[in-house]
């Protein structure tokens, strides 16, 4: 998985590329972790991500939650087949997906 | 029917399952959204005997595929300990984000996105069969 990360003042963009799986999703994690001081909005997009395991979600939701405290979180470009995802384990409402 | 035998089923050889599964799901003709759902069941049940059959150390995984009429079946064996997926509760999908727990999601996934699973132990071995119809 490519992750590029775009930040703006207090603004981070995570664009994710290729395959989220439980090898790859810890880099995630980490990338978010170092990332993270003053961030209040964090955008993750997903536009060339072509596939997520539950070690993805399990970022995902994580990042999430602790956006929730800190200002917001975004995900956009979520695909056909990525949103059937989400909707299997009821991420659509837990996730702030841009329509 | 193919078979991947793994003396030890470690998360570096994930890539290596995957392709196993993907190798033969393409001499199947199986369409791309269907080989996404079993590649992320394949990976939720083959990242669980890595991570709990032979915890802390680690062991032999066998995979074997097998086409069946209108579709495949996957068949995970381990010497691992006495371990049914089956009987792990679901988690509770309709909980607020603050309240979700983090993890837990990969058996229901693969219950959710599966026709059909089954367990059973056999003497010394979990054997776990997954079928997707297609």
């Amino acid at each position: 998985m490519i992750i590029t990360k775009t930040k703006e003042g207090n603004s981070l963009t995570v664009a994710l590329e290729g395959r989220m799986d439980a090898n790859s999703a810890p880099q995630l994690d980490e990338a978010l972790k170092e990332e993270m001081d003053g961030i209040t909005k964090l955008t993750i997009d997903l536009k060339n991500l072509a596939y997520t395991s539950s070690a993805g979600l399990r970022v995902l939701l994580l990042a999430q939650k602790t956006m929730n405290k800190k200002g917001g979180m975004v995900i956009r470009n979520v695909s056909e087949d990525i949103m059937e995802i989400f909707d299997m384990v009821g991420f659509t409402d837990l996730l702030n997906i841009e329509e | 029917m193919a078979e991947l035998r793994l003396e030890e089923a470690r998360m570096d050889r994930l890539d290596d399952v995957l392709s196993f599964v993907d190798g033969m799901l393409e001499t199947l003709d199986c369409p791309m959204k269907t080989q996404m759902h079993l590649d992320i069941a394949v990976e939720e049940l083959y990242v669980n005997i890595v991570r709990y059959a032979y915890a802390p150390g680690t062991g032999p995984a066998v995979l074997r595929m097998e086409p069946e009429a209108g579709g495949v079946a996957i068949t995970f064996i381990d010497r691992g300990a006495p371990y049914d997926p089956l009987k792990k509760p679901d988690p509770d999908i309709t909980l607020s984000t603050e309240k979700r727990q983090i993890g837990g999601l990969g058996i229901y996934m693969v219950k959710q996105s599966m026709d059909g699973m089954t367990y059973r132990r056999e003497g010394d071995s979990n054997v776990l069969t997954i079928c997707k119809r297609f």
